[in-house]
């Protein structure tokens, strides 16, 4: 059978519509066997992007794990408002040990498989920024060092909102915390600082590093399925707006998240031994602009002491990216993920 | 069998008799030879099944024994010293996740200043965190209160610290018997956990609790801790049944019948303080000692009936809670709340300082006659103290105190 592209015009989105896929490529989400393993009635903000993300990943790491899954949470906003004792929104094993040891506690329970001889078992660990960027990095190096049969997974949301949205070295220049203030000269998160963790877990050359965000659903999906086909360490860094952290309307969640993947702000890539091995390309490349003007956030850039050249140097830093990752480079086939959202 | 060997490595081998199937392993003194020796066994083929993990911390190594407990593995770590106090949070948390992980604490000295040396601080700083806590008297008590640890931890699905002296006895050779595989196979029966993460039968463990249930859960743990205290003595007793000795158990009292002073203590010390002791006995004085094997749970009644018939009660600790003093000898005045006793606390062998019989036998004699400070730091050198006293009155930057004190010692060394 010869090979027919299958382009999709839904108005005004990118969505892929599931029934327009072969049955292999549709959403966890769209099968009647989905696990739910985050299931409803959980206490999360309206247009959580955490929520989101962490529906769609844990229930295709489910399934990619043929039912057979573990999963380890780092305290934080995932953690409190899917267990308030005494309900669970999980229906996988569980367990919340601290805030900074979900890698470790992780590679314990990976560590029990194993010695059971239950292999068939797989791990999943899970936890925000400040949880894997910053309290928890000592544990989550160790665990990519060791290469232990662990999936991270990072719900990126660029600053501490279980708290009150205080920053993290995930945290944006110029953006707005109640630890960065939009004050004095250099208003908000200052530049020159934070950590990128995707690189950072790459140069531990563990087998499988990964972006994604919960406007592409569908690439977050194939992302964690592509993960559990490899043994050993990775790390999946996904991208979650955070409706009330960024003063940012709830039904913006998805928007937000797309527009840092087509300005550039947020690369979306896949990494294999330390190597990118495939960008998702930016489609219809827009300024920082739009994506920092639906955030309060960022409002002191905007105001009525607008700061350009703060925005210029934010620009300035998704022109980089898409330099460094190739984003626009539509010269190259987009041949690695199979489904572009 | 009987075999001439280092403290630490005969806590490796008996840990490795006890099958354990998730050891977590990071440096430090005077801990390290257990995980070395334990390392060995695994990678030698010994100990299978087991998975050995080299993590990057303390705070690690008790993470991986969580997450390893949770998923059903008999688990196991060693620390000490600065290492406890890295992994506390973690330390906190498995007894409140109710995890039956077994650790070695090889006591040692917490810093600034830094201090390799062998004293109580560290285990004591963890007194509660809602662990049990044993401590050995002896190489073979080691031994022996680990086996019994084990047994604890799972029957009552609490985690279990072996507390023994850093260096004292992890770095001793002695004769010790280390029991046979088929002793401790009779003894420890495999690990049913209370609770398990399996796909098969979902749980979710370490929700949330606000304080609609957060006593209630907090009291239970203190209602196990309780029952601990029964348990104790009926574990010591069976393992005398399968091994032939004597160990374990709450308290154990050395020529207390008459003791009209007793010392109270814990740890190695208390082979000194029984020679001490008979030596006392020669000279005429009612004199007796009152070990503690199990410090968490504090056995408040059965110290109370131990120390009933006593005039006064010598605590002797390694370690001190700054600014008011011991802690062990607050636990025993818990313990003697209606009586009228005198309860003195004698501080002795901080930081590795060694304890002598001849500075005891000052002190409890001291004690006899009525002359003891109720609270007595042992063989303190005053002079040094004072010096380093006036010199802050008398000028702001004096520079970091302990070179000022080490620079004052050696100054009398050389006068001396």
């Amino acid at each position: 059978m010869s090979f027919s592209p299958a382009k999709f015009y839904q108005t005004g989105t990118f969505t892929v519509g599931n029934r327009l896929l072969p049955e292999d490529l549709r959403t966890v989400q769209a099968d009647t066997e989905r696990t739910n393993a985050l299931n409803s009635g959980h206490r999360a903000c309206q247009g959580c992007g955490e929520a989101l993300g962490a529906r769609y990943a844990v229930d295709a790491a489910v399934q990619a794990a043929g039912g057979q899954m573990i999963a380890v949470n780092a305290t934080g906003c995932l953690e409190v408002f899917s267990t308030p004792y005494p309900e669970s929104s999980w229906q996988v094993p569980w367990i919340h040990s601290l805030f900074g040891n979900a890698a470790a506690v992780a590679t314990g329970v990976a560590a029990a498989l194993r010695v059971k001889q239950r292999g068939n078992v797989r791990v999943l660990a899970q936890g925000g920024d400040g949880g894997t960027t910053d309290i928890g990095f000592g544990c989550l190096s160790g665990m990519f060092e060791r290469n232990d049969d662990v999936l991270y997974i990072c719900y990126d949301n660029e600053a501490y909102m279980n708290t009150g949205v205080q920053r993290s070295s995930a945290t944006p220049p110029g953006a707005r915390t109640a630890t960065t203030m939009p004050l004095g000269s250099e208003p908000g998160n200052v530049f020159g600082q934070g950590k990128n963790l995707p690189l950072i877990a790459m140069a531990h050359e563990i087998p499988y590093v990964a972006t994604a965000t919960v406007a592409g659903l569908h690439d977050l999906e194939y992302k964690v399925r592509r993960a559990m086909e490899i043994r050993g360490a990775r790390y999946l860094h996904v991208f979650v707006p955070c409706p009330l952290g960024w003063g940012a309307a709830p039904h913006d969640t998805i928007r937000l998240a797309r527009l840092a993947k087509e300005s550039g702000i947020f690369p979306v890539f896949e990494a294999e031994h330390g190597e990118v091995v495939s960008v998702l390309k930016i489609r219809n490349k827009v300024p920082v602009d739009d994506y920092l003007r639906a955030q309060k956030r960022f409002a002191h850039l905007f105001g009525s002491h607008p700061r350009p050249d703060i925005v210029a140097r934010i620009q300035a830093e998704a022109d980089r990216n898409v330099r460094r990752f190739g984003l626009l480079d539509a010269a190259e086939p987009e041949a690695a993920a199979p489904v572009q959202p | 069998m009987f075999k001439q060997i280092e403290g630490s490595q005969a806590v490796a081998e008996t840990v490795a008799l006890c099958r354990p199937e998730v050891i977590c392993a990071y440096p430090i003194s005077p801990q390290t030879h257990i995980v070395e020796g334990l390392g060995a066994l695994v990678k030698g083929g010994q100990l299978q099944p087991c998975e050995f993990i080299n993590v990057e911390s303390e705070f690690a190594a008790m993470s991986v024994a969580i997450g390893a407990s949770a998923a059903g593995a008999r688990s196991y770590t060693a620390t000490a010293s600065q290492g406890l106090l890295f992994m506390t949070e973690a330390v906190y948390n498995a007894s409140g996740l109710g995890l039956p992980i077994v650790m070695t604490v090889a006591n040692r000295a917490i810093g600034a200043p830094i201090n390799i040396w062998n004293d109580h601080s560290d285990s004591m700083s963890q007194r509660d965190c809602g662990w049990i806590q044993l401590f050995a008297e002896s190489n073979q008590d080691a031994v022996d209160l680990h086996i019994q640890g084990f047994r604890l931890a799972e029957e009552l699905s609490l985690p279990v610290m072996v507390c023994m002296d850093g260096f004292i006895l992890t770095h001793a050779y002695e004769r010790i018997d280390v029991p046979s595989q088929e002793q401790v196979d009779a003894f420890l029966p495999s690990y049913v956990p209370r609770q398990v993460l399996d796909p098969a039968q979902p749980v979710t463990i370490g929700a949330m609790v606000g304080p609609e249930a957060f006593t209630e859960v907090r009291y239970l743990a203190h209602a196990k801790q309780l029952q601990a205290l029964d348990l104790i003595p009926r574990i010591g007793a069976e393992f005398s049944k399968v091994f032939g000795r004597d160990a374990g158990g709450l308290l154990r009292a050395y020529r207390i019948e008459d003791a009209e002073t007793v010392v109270v203590a814990l740890g190695s010390v208390l082979g000194t303080i029984k020679d001490t002791v008979d030596t006392l006995r020669v000279a005429g004085h009612k004199i007796g000692v009152l070990g503690i094997c199990s410090f968490r749970p504090f056995p408040l009644q059965a110290v109370a009936q131990a120390l009933a018939g006593a005039q006064r009660i010598v605590v002797v600790e390694k370690s001190f809670s700054v600014g008011i003093g011991g802690i062990v000898a607050t636990d025993v005045r818990m313990a003697l709340q209606n009586a009228q006793q005198q309860v003195f606390t004698v501080v002795a062998g901080l930081g590795g300082r060694p304890i002598t019989c001849a500075a005891l036998q000052r002190a409890f004699s001291q004690a006899i006659e009525g002359r003891l400070e109720a609270l007595h730091f042992l063989d303190l050198d005053r002079e040094v103290v004072e010096r380093e006293l006036a010199r802050e009155r008398s000028e702001r930057r004096t520079g970091p105190t302990a070179v000022n004190i080490l620079r004052d010692k050696r100054a009398a060394w050389r006068t001396r």
